[in-house]
């Protein structure tokens, strides 16, 4: 029902997120400190993102496709953005009194 | 909105107008059912990411004791078989019913062959008394408690990922029968498209998963 | 679009008698129907726990029931209360029947969804009433870890699969509710021209679909920690106890604006109808429904304010929940202005409506003590939160229930109720609501704290009010039972429109309503609520 994508594309596609896949694993083995954890989480979104837009044809969807297919991710963002405010910021303020 | 005085077609629900509408419903209804997975999944990261923050020596160590192998082919299994789903989508909205069929097959075929590696892994892991609970041993670095919770997240994610797959598979039969029964046509594919939005949703959650837990630290090995 | 009534109509209600008709239906307003019996069990279960315990506690000492059982009670009551009752109430009842009407659609998107919807939600529901016998829980209905994961002895693990699974019949209503009002609406209506009915269901939507799974996830997480010890909660292994609170409460809290939200749409439409105005601020009233199904999902560390939560999160989402309180006020404000120079007439319905407005501000403002810091520090789990939420709870959500029930009863039955009886019965449910709860804020600020089995003798005299109270609610709630069910036989012939309301469910759809809702797709060309060209 939705205009058809060209299979060119499809192929394109599959060849970026096998050679994403090959560098992940590769870029695993290389120390970079704690840029590997957001190397690899990079990897992902933008993989994420490719199967996104072109597979499951958000690219060529209305806006409010596009809208219910983010806001999953911004909410998840969301919920860890204020859980992690708890853990992280165990050590930032001092309560005045130790509490129960 | 046409008021439809020529003949209905056969795959048009009767609440609703043309197949446009219903074609429309149907796409946002998948993704909005999409939206909701992604927060059921999204709470199992969450739990990931608080673990993983504490206790991340322990994270490296267990990872180690994954296959990378294993999980490496199974990535690239799932890939492949988004572009085989991709592909099922576009014929059945070409109108291809033996092309349709053949990618479904495929697509069926690795979803199988992704479940039969889990399967390998999972009976590995179990030989190793690696699953948590009173009769999990460990004889890695780190603290074991730690690591047996690494192994509780990677069974629950893999685990909750694996029942999506298998209903996947479900969902890809139904389909062949529907096709083979010449349901589809260039005037109405919906429910490939629909399984197809499903299929690379469950695929983008291994895309994740496999950094998240086959990957951490594989430097300091 | 005139409706001349002669001869008895074709109506969704007389068209076929069948059991398998009722059972088997994909028609919306069968479907609301059936979780209108079925949501009025789970009200009398979780009512008469209500009584039991309320009992108990007239006297300090425990006499009625052991203590064990009083947990098990009080657990029973907020499990099927939240989950059965006030969260499927207006919902998938009101929202079920009228939406597609409201709208000018035949059906919701996927009436077979719907379908499925109310059959999961007997299947959760029937497995709860299996957990409460099999053992019961006595969790409270938070299923707190450690306590719920590893010490309780009670059916943690059925109670837990029953929420999972009711879970999803929440999910499938927020789902079809989403797509029918983005897809199905009649043509020329716009979204400025939806009714604020609506829009409060889209908000509520929308907070379904994403909070709901979280909490299937939660509990699925707790089952699999208690039954098999993969140790996500369990402080032993690492786990963390507070990440169940935090995951539990990303739901639970905005689970609160669920069952509000559809209320507070129920209230706009009988506001405009009884003082034939239209709602004052609409786009207001619209965009706030919006901003608290949003504002809502950051404020859950409340409840984690004693739970070892930071200090710096504690306030932030301090701060947040005041906010919270800015949308919800601008409403209540807004219904206020519409009565001004409104010509009110005093049926039920308006009668529950300003029940709503002042007991749902008490209940909004003593949230407000509860969002600070350090007052939370003296009333946290103290009788306090339970008279706030309850407030908020019955003075609200049931309040709005009723009120909606009583305007659309024509409408869903053809027939009238006891406009006598019925106010009797708002009496009665006012006054015992007041009475049950408002001796509670003083207990909670006196110190006694929620949940306990034994309390100290001086504050018999508070409980004794309370327990008092409950009884005079307890018979409130039961009068309508009675003169609703008689009015089906014997009640007045409804008219097409016996408020004069506007609204396409009143003007155009027949009274009840054709099994398609309509003969012919409605072309709307006004706002909603147009009202004002008559009244001034």
């Amino acid at each position: 029902m939705s205009e058809a994508v060209p299979l060119k594309i499809y192929y394109r596609i599959f060849s970026a997120l096998m050679v994403l896949t090959a560098i992940t694993v590769g870029i695993a083995f290389v120390d970079l400190g704690y840029l590997n954890t957001f190397v690899a989480v990079s990897i992902a979104v933008l993989k994420a993102t490719l199967v996104l837009l072109f597979f499951m044809h958000v690219k060529y969807s209305n806006r409010l496709i596009w809208v219910f297919a983010s806001a999953g991710f911004i909410w998840f963002i969301i919920m860890v953005a204020f859980t992690m405010s708890d853990y992280v910021g165990r050590t930032w303020v001092e309560a005045p009194i130790p509490l129960p | 909105m046409s008021t439809s005085s020529e003949s209905k077609h056969p795959a048009l629900a009767d609440h609703f107008i043309d197949l446009k509408q219903q074609y429309d419903s149907a796409q946002l209804g998948m993704w909005s059912f999409l939206l909701t997975e992604v927060m059921m999944f999204g709470g199992l990261f969450m739990c990931y990411i608080v673990a993983r923050s504490q206790f991340l020596e322990a994270f490296v160590d267990a990872s180690h004791h994954l296959s990378i192998g294993l999980g490496g082919f199974n990535t690239i299994v799932l890939i492949v078989s988004s572009l085989t789903m991709a592909m099922a989508v576009h014929s059945a909205s070409e109108g291809h019913q033996k092309k349709t069929f053949k990618f479904l097959l495929g697509t069926l075929f690795l979803g199988a062959v992704f479940l039969g590696v889990k399967y390998i892994e999972y009976s590995a892991k179990i030989e190793h008394n690696n699953i948590p609970g009173d009769n999990f041993e460990w004889h890695g670095v780190a603290n074991p408690a730690n690591v047996e919770l690494f192994f509780g997240l990677y069974f629950v994610m893999t685990g909750l990922h694996a029942a999506h797959m298998i209903i996947g598979g479900g969902l890809l039969i139904w389909l062949m029968v529907l096709n083979h029964k010449g349901r589809f046509s260039k005037e109405f594919s919906t429910p490939v498209e629909l399984v197809g939005l499903y299929w690379h949703f469950v695929d983008i959650v291994w895309i994740f998963l496999f950094p998240l837990l086959y990957l951490i630290g594989r430097h300091s090995a | 679009m005139s409706n001349d009534t002669s001869s008895p109509k074709v109506n969704y209600l007389n068209n076929d008698y069948s059991i398998k008709s009722w059972l088997l239906t994909v028609d919306h307003k069968r479907i609301a129907i059936l979780y209108l019996i079925a949501i009025s069990f789970f009200f009398l279960v979780g009512g008469l726990m209500a009584v039991l315990f309320r009992f108990e506690l007239a006297t300090p000492q425990g006499d009625l029931v052991s203590a064990e059982t009083y947990n098990k009670l009080f657990t029973m009551h907020g499990m099927v209360m939240v989950f059965f009752f006030l969260i499927p109430s207006v919902p998938a009842v009101l929202g079920n029947f009228l939406l597609p009407l409201m709208i000018g659609a035949k059906d919701v998107a996927f009436p077979r969804l719907n379908l499925a919807s109310w059959y999961i939600y007997m299947l959760g529901g029937t497995l709860t009433i299996f957990a409460a016998i099999s053992g019961g829980i006595d969790t409270g209905w938070t299923f707190y870890t450690p306590y719920s994961s590893t010490y309780a002895n009670t059916a943690v693990v059925t109670a837990g699969i029953a929420v999972f699974i009711t879970g999803f019949s929440s999910i499938l209503t927020g789902l079809n509710f989403l797509v029918t009002i983005h897809k199905l609406r009649a043509p020329g209506l716009t979204w400025s021209r939806l009714p604020l009915f609506v829009w409060a269901h889209y908000a509520t939507s929308i907070i379904m679909l994403l909070g709901t799974p979280v909490l299937a996830i939660t509990v699925a997480l707790l089952a699999v920690e208690r039954g098999l010890g993969f140790g996500i909660f369990d402080p032993n292994l690492g786990g963390d106890p507070v990440l169940f609170q935090h995951l539990f409460w990303f739901y639970s809290h905005p689970a609160v604006y669920i069952m509000i939200l559809p209320s507070m749409g129920v209230i706009s439409e009988i506001v405009a109808a009884f003082c034939r105005k239209r709602v004052f601020g609409y786009t207001f009233v619209a965009a706030s429904s919006l901003a608290i199904a949003v504002i809502g999902f950051f404020v859950w560390g409340h409840h984690l304010f004693l739970s070892s939560q930071s200090v710096f999160a504690g306030m932030v989402f301090s701060f947040l929940s005041y906010i919270v309180a800015v949308p919800s006020a601008i409403k209540v404000f807004n219904w206020t202005a519409t009565m001004f120079r409104g010509s009110i007439s005093w049926e039920t319905p308006m009668l529950y409506v300003l029940g709503f407005i002042g007991l749902f501000s008490i209940g909004g403002l003593t949230g407000l003590f509860l969002a600070n810091l350090a007052v939370d520090v003296h009333l946290h789990d103290t009788y306090f939160v339970v008279a706030h939420f309850h407030y908020v709870m019955v003075g609200g959500v049931i309040m709005g229930y009723m009120g909606g029930l009583h305007y659309y009863w024509p409408k869903i039955t053809g027939r009238m109720y006891n406009e006598f009886w019925a106010k009797i019965s708002f009496l009665l449910i006012f006054v015992g609501f007041n009475l049950t709860f408002l001796p509670q804020f003083v207990l909670g600020q006196l110190g006694m704290p929620r949940r306990y089995y034994f309390y100290d003798a001086e504050w018999q005299t508070l409980n004794v009010l309370s327990s008092a109270g409950a009884s005079v609610l307890g018979i409130g709630y039961l009068l309508p039972v009675i003169y609703f069910l008689y009015s089906l036989k014997n009640g007045k012939i409804a008219s097409q429109n016996p408020w004069g309301a506007k609204g396409l469910e009143w003007e155009v759809a027949d009274t009840p309503p054709d099994p398609h809702n309509f003969h012919e797709i409605p072309v709307v060309t006004e706002e909603a609520y147009a009202y004002a060209k008559e009244a001034h």
